[in-house]
């Protein structure tokens, strides 16, 4: 078996020194988030502030990444400016598929630029070149100059910050080739902090095909799984929006900030609606033949006689939520104006509508007035919202900076905790569905729902004791580790059980089984517990909003004391897996 | 290298430009069929967006010319005439002048940096099969 390679690039923005090394010690750690938790474990400063200047950012791929359906990802790894806790996130579209060209498995990028810049990896050479133009250009605007420089179109990847990362908004991302994300947690915080306005990769790098036979067959069984079967309908049909319409008539989405959980509008922003009247396209991650990045056209009059503008705008189901249910916007083009919003500042959409929803309960109870706000908000109120998001942008007086930290620490500072909607200090995803949910979110390594999707363990309708739960939150979190680690989609899953998995790593000459992928999810789950606790997380220090124990949730009521039971027992198991491991 | 028995008289074409949803899937199945690589480097189709995501996806492919540009460009004979279109590379007698890239307006042929020669379509159809949405077919040529 040939021997497989690990290159790593080393970025030190400081001294503008650029290091590519095989290492091959970690060539075991596949790639995306095993790996990536081992180059954290090496470079982050566990104590420090996130933005400290030599705290790291890392970005991995995975073996299988492109040349497999549906293996799209790349994972980003870095303490988390929201949480000052790990921070983990994944982005799709093209930069898999560059970094596979640049013959790269991981970028490390630490170190501070004396003045804004962008670094152009070319292969196994970067550059850092100036940015100082693009500085306070929207994600869009940023991306299209980047887009026109010399390269390789179609197969390069553009990583750009708005002026949320600009302005260290604790919450900005980093937008992908216009239409995806490194989401949540703060990305884009911590590369405005860095000064670095961008990312382009690109390259050429030659991989031959080793064992075109064994590899074709393969390729060719999971093709026709991703394209001839019905596992993944859901993601190509109407999207994850299919779930505003199935969360509402459970009684299950979250409305006005989790004050109620159903409600009548919900029809008019449905992945229905969205389907028939506003989408447009659906454009894909490259080598995932399904396309489930659904694009709707937002026209917009804005004079007489029949003036309009436009604009393309990707959706989906927690973009319908949090810009949408949660604020009580029942309008597609209301939402779809809050969303490009977001996305040309280069905020996260769910913490933003999470923090918005707390800003006008908060407001509502007299917790806080105009003189916090400037604006009066309201729930519904789209040009209030605007307005809003300007001033978290902007952070226009100490109300805005403390808000722009996110709402677990503004609601610290100001009250109203019991209805700010964090958990593990992150903003929660759109599901009131039961106790998997609220634990899964929790006890999750990010705190997102996409850990162990608690939120799909609840709506198996099955009766979990606290045992069961526990067992199979952890189940599905270690499972999605090793997942991660190849990036493999999630919405994939299912395609790829652990005996495709080990064919497709198999085809491509890598020495791996079912038990050694099943070992690599448990340490890299493991690894990264012990990473957070050592950034000063712990399960009981866990508090959950009173909210998700006074609001209905798909027609009963969860009670708090079986949530904090159901949570020991997990941090018991935890004990128990770190001490025999 | 494989060669697919298309009908001689048939071409690559774009046929359903709108329903290209950018998955690669083509350029994979050329480079790793025809070049047997799994840089799509060496894919000789390309599909990228034209003005990025906002804008439209469009596919770089030989159009199938009889007795193209290219050809006539050639100084070294490496390009024939295909019979029903196209053209066939004499890879060996390729000398890497790139002059027949700069021929064609149909900006559909590309060079091996590594091989030192260009990259062109073969006109054998196995990128169709791997097509999701039928964005490409084999035609009569026109």
């Amino acid at each position: 078996m040939k021997k497989k390679n690990m290159m790593i690039m080393t970025i030190n923005l400081s001294s503008r020194d650029v290091l590519i090394e095989d290492r091959e010690d970690l060539t075991g750690y596949l790639g995306g988030v095993a790996l990536a938790t081992q180059l954290l474990r090496e470079h982050v400063m566990v104590e420090k502030s996130s933005l400290e200047e030599m705290q790291p950012i890392i970005f991995t791929k995975g073996p299988l990444n492109t040349i497999f359906p549906a293996v799209t990802k790349t994972c980003s790894m870095f303490k988390s400016p929201l949480t000052e806790e790990l921070g983990e996130s994944y982005g799709g579209l093209r930069t898999a598929l560059a970094m596979g060209m640049a013959g790269l498995d991981g970028i490390v990028i630490f170190g501070k630029a004396k003045e804004p810049v962008y670094i152009h990896i070319d292969g196994e050479k970067a550059e850092m070149k100036d940015a100082k133009p693009l500085w306070y250009q929207n994600t869009d605007e940023t991306t299209r100059l980047l887009h026109e420089q010399v390269g390789r179109p179609g197969l390069r990847s553009i990583l750009a910050i708005g002026e949320g990362g600009i302005n260290q908004v604790r919450f900005a991302n980093v937008t992908v080739d216009t239409y995806r994300h490194f989401g949540r947690l703060g990305l884009g915080c911590l590369m405005g902090s860095k000064n670095l306005k961008a990312i382009v990769i690109e390259g050429e790098k030659s991989q031959p095909v080793e064992d075109p036979k064994s590899y074709r067959s393969l390729y060719r069984e999971v093709y026709k799984k991703v394209t001839k079967t019905d596992v993944m309908e859901k993601y190509h049909g109407l999207g994850t929006s299919i779930n505003i319409s199935l969360l509402n008539d459970l009684g299950g989405l979250p409305i006005n900030n989790f004050q109620k959980t159903s409600d009548v509008g919900a029809k008019a922003i449905s992945g229905e609606s969205f389907a028939q009247h506003r989408l447009i396209k659906k454009i894909a991650c490259s080598g995932c033949p399904i396309g489930c990045i659904h694009i709707a056209l937002h026209r917009k009059n804005f004079g007489e006689p029949y003036e309009y503008e436009m604009a393309t705008v990707s959706y989906d189901h927690e973009l319908i939520y949090s810009l949408g249910s949660m604020i009580g916007i029942w309008s597609m083009d209301g939402i779809l104006e809050l969303i490009e919003t977001v996305e040309l500042a280069g905020l996260d959409a769910i913490t933003t509508g999470v923090l918005l929803s707390w800003i006008t309960e908060a407001f509502d109870k007299e917790i806080i007035s105009t003189e916090e706000t400037i604006v009066r908000p309201k729930f519904g109120d789209v040009e209030g919202y605007k307005k809003i998001i300007h001033h978290l942008v902007k952070r226009s007086n100490d109300f805005y900076e403390e808000a722009s930290t996110g709402t677990y620490r503004v609601s610290r500072r100001y009250g109203g905790q019991d209805f700010a909607m964090v958990l593990g200090k992150n903003e929660v995803a759109g599901y009131h569905t039961g106790y998997g949910n609220i634990i899964g979110q929790a006890v999750g390594a990010r705190h997102s729902h996409l850990d162990n999707a608690g939120y799909a363990i609840d709506q198996e309708n099955q009766k979990y004791n606290q045992e069961e739960m526990v067992q199979k939150l952890m189940e599905e979190e270690i499972n999605r580790n090793f997942l991660n680690s190849l990036v493999i989609c999630l919405f994939a899953r299912k395609v790829y059980d652990d005996k495709t998995v080990v064919k497709a790593l198999n085809s491509i000459g890598y020495d791996f089984d079912e038990k050694k992928l099943k070992d690599l999810g448990l340490k890299t789950f493991l690894e990264k517990i012990r990473l957070k606790k050592e950034m000063g997380f712990h399960y009981k220090k866990t508090s959950f909003p009173k909210r998700f124990f006074e609001t209905s949730c798909c027609n009963t009521v969860i009670k708090k004391e079986e949530a904090e039971a159901i949570l020991n027992l997990y941090s018991e198991e935890v004990e128990k897996l770190l001490s025999h491991t | 290298m494989k060669e697919k028995n298309h009908n001689n008289s048939k071409v690559l074409k774009v046929i359903n430009i709108g329903q290209c949803i950018g998955c690669y899937s083509c350029m994979l199945a050329c480079s790793t069929q025809v070049y047997n690589n799994f840089s799509l480097q060496k894919s000789a189709i390309r599909v990228k967006t034209s003005g990025g995501y906002q804008g439209r996806m469009v596919i770089n492919i030989c159009r199938g010319c009889m007795a193209g540009a290219c050809i006539a460009s050639c100084p070294s004979n490496a390009l024939e005439a295909r019979a029903g279109g196209g053209v066939i590379l004499h890879r060996e007698a390729c000398i890497g002048c790139k002059k027949c890239i700069s021929a064609c307006i149909g900006r559909a042929i590309t060079f091996d940096k590594e091989e030192k020669k260009v990259i062109l379509c073969r006109q054998c159809g196995i990128c169709v099969d791997s097509c999701p949405h039928h964005v490409i077919d084999m035609e009569e040529v026109q």
